[in-house]
């Protein structure tokens, strides 16, 4: 089970993707929730802005990072001739 | 069904879930019918308790299975939407259903800790644990623990860990289960934990993993179903918008602006409100002078005589209380719900609210001095930041423990491939967002129903529901005419947060069919719960500790006969436990998450991403995540003990995982880096868990 080049490559990238969007994860987590006094001064369409991102806002973030790293992954398997055969 | 391809599967499910969909809608419909023909109320509770787990048991004896991979993995076949449902089914327990929206009814922007930190840790889930725990593929979670790092000593630590985690959840449930019974068809409180109980176990029994997945499927569409209805109606109600989750943003504005009347006592609602507050801090005032009294008498030593004296003159001497120390805490209960009653109202949407020492400062002293006033605004900063601190922690600790606790990690060794992992997670939190979006939806229109309607009306003409409520249990729903001017005040009113969920059909004038529907959901929350949990415990006892350490020669046939008996067993013990009704249920289901977080997260993330991460490692750093998480618990939780004052930067002993999880991954660390790398083996292991497949792959899959 040697691994080759494209194998290291290949797990680099889904660490940088991984590291990408944990930060955005981190960023719509406790950086609003650290300003929230400040951002809730901004209201759209009737909702402060820090209360719209804590039961709105930031969920649906995190059902987009998930969503995406779920189809670039899948991508990358396909590009780096590690995704698996068809299921049994 | 093992001649289908997985394709033709998913359409079957398809069809059967979509058939079962317009069936269990039909059976509303005719109940409905049934009960404007005159079918009494408490006909519908029970034929709704009947029909729902009748058919759990249903799918339940459908799906019996005598294949140990069908028993702890329902095959490895199922799709990624459908174990998305399961595992929305299985995470949204009694608390999210009925008890989330009562939280940010009353705590409003600083109950959001529990909407970002239940649904945030499934990014976790997604970038760190389930492609490769599926792609290693056993049974359990301390399954991986023990491969990955060998030796007992880091599977038996897993094991303990979940059953501490999982058993306290467990308990929970079932006692969930047992008041939404109870409420639903007037049965008592402990033949309801055993009607649940065997709801929950004909269905885990006989089918293990597979019988709970299509069970928590079917389950999931009535929950969501029966949340949905009431929200979207009282919206169309209120906003003439059909969408709850658009529309209330306006109604956060008028309930904003409702507050600010209701704090301003220039403004006609503002005044009543300060004359009910006032007589609230008479009533305080007075409870305070006899308590004063009582420890008076009871210094001089005629505590019996004082206390038999009260008895006579009290309205009703038969419940008066027998000794002296029930007198004293009954009236400091009094002052203290009195005392509840004498401040401001909070704003719902405003965030890490002050204690409110300046405007306090300022109205009883309106010269207060610019040095006064300065101290004033530190302690409402300071107020403040504490509040701030906590918020993060507890969303930390939230997330984390989402993405460690076993019973869920377990639903994505389910899926047919790493691939269907990866978007079974997104379907998860997709199904979960469903409900967690709407509930502050819900509780923002609750809010401003209560405002708007209830507030203002004469006591001689209460809505129908505030009476039934009322009737039902007082804990949720009591008005009083404290300054008996004979109209209601926010300040008279106490309102339980299970209320919100259990009495919006009401409040939204929907038939009973419909509350029936809503306590059924409740219960498909709470049973398929505690159906994972039970299954997770069973598991890691027959599987892990007997299977693995005790008798690995074990026929298939004694190893389910094992898991069943010990399914069993736990289910018997968790709803005896259940039945004695334990007090901080709520904080034990908090704490389990802090635990998990502690115990389990470090090792099994270092386990993929770092290689050098090893066995001593692994104990050290689990063992002290546990350890300093537990300490922090006994030393600053009343219930074991603690005193507050022990706190760590005023950091409240539910979010004790925020110390124990740096704890945990420092621990492993230093464990790891004292001792020699693991060997090729286990490197060859990280490397075949990484990677979805690999030319010349190691095999790790249990079967």
């Amino acid at each position: 089970m040697e691994l080759s080049e494209r194998h290291q490559e290949y797990w680099r990238k889904n660490l940088r993707l991984t590291a990408v969007l944990l930060a955005i994860w981190f960023v719509a987590t406790f950086v609003v929730i650290f300003f929230a006094p400040q951002l809730n001064d901004i209201v759209i369409m009737g909702f402060p802005f820090a209360f719209y991102m804590g039961a709105q806002g930031s969920l649906i973030i995190y059902v987009l990072i998930i969503w995406f790293y779920a189809r670039r992954m899948n991508q990358l398997d396909n590009e780096y001739g590690v995704q698996e055969g068809e299921e049994q | 069904m093992s001649t289908t391809t997985q394709s033709q599967f998913f359409q079957q499910l398809k069809k059967y879930y979509t058939f079962y969909t317009g069936g269990f809608i039909a059976f509303v419909i005719v109940l409905a019918i049934l009960e404007q023909m005159g079918l009494p109320a408490r006909w519908v509770g029970y034929i709704f308790l009947a029909a729902t787990i009748s058919l759990y048991a249903g799918i339940g004896i459908m799906s019996r299975t005598a294949d140990v991979s069908e028993y702890y993995v329902a095959g490895r076949r199922v799709p990624a939407l459908f174990n998305g449902m399961a595992t929305g089914a299985d995470w949204m327990s009694a608390a999210s259903f009925i008890g989330m929206a009562g939280t940010l009814y009353l705590a409003g922007f600083d109950g959001l800790a529990f909407v970002m930190g239940w649904t945030g840790g499934y990014v976790l889930v997604a970038l760190f644990l389930a492609p490769y725990l599926r792609k290693f593929g056993q049974f359990t979670i301390p399954d991986f623990l023990g491969t990955r790092y060998g030796g007992n000593l880091p599977r038996t630590i897993g094991v303990i860990a979940a059953i501490i985690c999982s058993f306290t959840y467990v308990v929970a449930q079932i006692y969930g289960v047992g008041i939404i019974t109870a409420r639903l068809t007037g049965l008592e409180f402990q033949i309801g934990v055993f009607v649940g109980l065997a709801g929950i176990l004909v269905c885990s029994f006989l089918g293990g993993m597979r019988a709970v997945t299509w069970t928590q499927v079917a389950q999931y569409i009535i929950l969501i179903i029966a949340y949905m209805i009431p929200v979207v109606w009282l919206s169309v109600v209120h906003t003439g918008n059909p969408v709850p989750q658009v529309a209330y943003g306006q109604v956060l504005q008028q309930v904003t602006q409702l507050e600010n009347e209701f704090n301003d006592p220039n403004t006609a609602k503002g005044a009543a409100e300060a004359s009910a507050r006032a007589a609230f801090q008479a009533q305080q005032a007075s409870f305070d002078t006899r308590i004063a009294a009582l420890d008076e008498a009871v210094a001089a030593g005629n505590g019996d005589a004082f206390l038999e004296a009260q008895r006579v003159e009290a309205d009703s001497p038969a419940d008066f209380p027998a000794t002296v120390d029930a007198l004293k805490a009954s009236w400091k209960k009094s002052a203290d719900g009195a005392k509840a009653k004498t401040g401001p109202v909070s704003a719902h949407a405003t965030a890490f609210a002050g204690k409110g020492a300046e405007k306090k400062l300022l109205n009883d002293n309106p010269d207060a001095s610019a040095a006064e006033i300065a101290a004033a605004q530190a302690e409402d900063q300071q107020a403040s930041n504490i509040k701030r601190r906590n918020f993060i922690a507890l969303v930390l600790c939230l997330m984390v423990g989402t993405a460690s606790l076993p019973h869920i990690l377990m639903r994505y060794y389910t899926t047919p491939s790493v691939r269907e992992a990866r978007k079974s997670v997104f379907w998860s939190l997709l199904f979960i967002f469903l409900l967690y979006f709407t509930a502050p939806a819900l509780a923002v229109l609750v809010k401003f129903e209560v405002y708007n309607n209830l507030v203002g009306l004469p006591f001689a003409s209460l809505p129908a529901w505030v009476a039934n409520w009322q009737a039902v249990d007082a804990t949720l729903m009591k008005i009083v005419d404290i300054n008996l001017d004979g109209i209601v005040q926010l300040a008279e009113i106490t309102i339980g947060g299970d209320l919100i969920v259990l009495a919006t059909p009401e409040i939204a004038g929907l038939p009973y069919v419909i509350s029936g529907m809503v306590a059924a959901g409740g219960l498909a929350a709470a049973l398929s719960t505690a159906d994972g949990l039970l299954l997770t415990i069973a598991n890691a006892l027959s599987h892990d500790v007997y299977y693995k350490m005790i008798d690995p020669k074990a026929s298939t046939i004694r190893r389910l006969a094992i898991s069943r008996s010990l399914l069993l067993l736990v289910a018997i013990f968790a709803a005896y436990t259940a039945s004695l009704k334990p007090g901080d249920i709520l904080f034990l289901v908090g704490a389990a998450f802090s635990l998990a977080a502690s115990a389990f997260f470090p090792a099994l993330v270092l386990g993929v991403f770092w290689k050098r991460a090893n066995y001593l490692g692994a104990v050290v750093g689990m063992l002290a995540g546990l350890g300093v998480c537990m300490y922090y618990m006994v030393i600053t939780y009343p219930f074991f003990g603690g005193v507050p004052a022990n706190e760590w930067f005023a950091i409240k002993p539910i979010a004790a995982g925020v110390f124990g999880m740096p704890i945990g991954f420092i621990g492993v660390i230093i464990g790891s880096l004292l001792s020699r790398a693991p060997s090729l083996e286990i490197q060859q292991l990280v490397d075949h868990v990484r990677y979805p497949s690999l030319v010349n792959d190691i095999e790790t899959r249990a079967t």
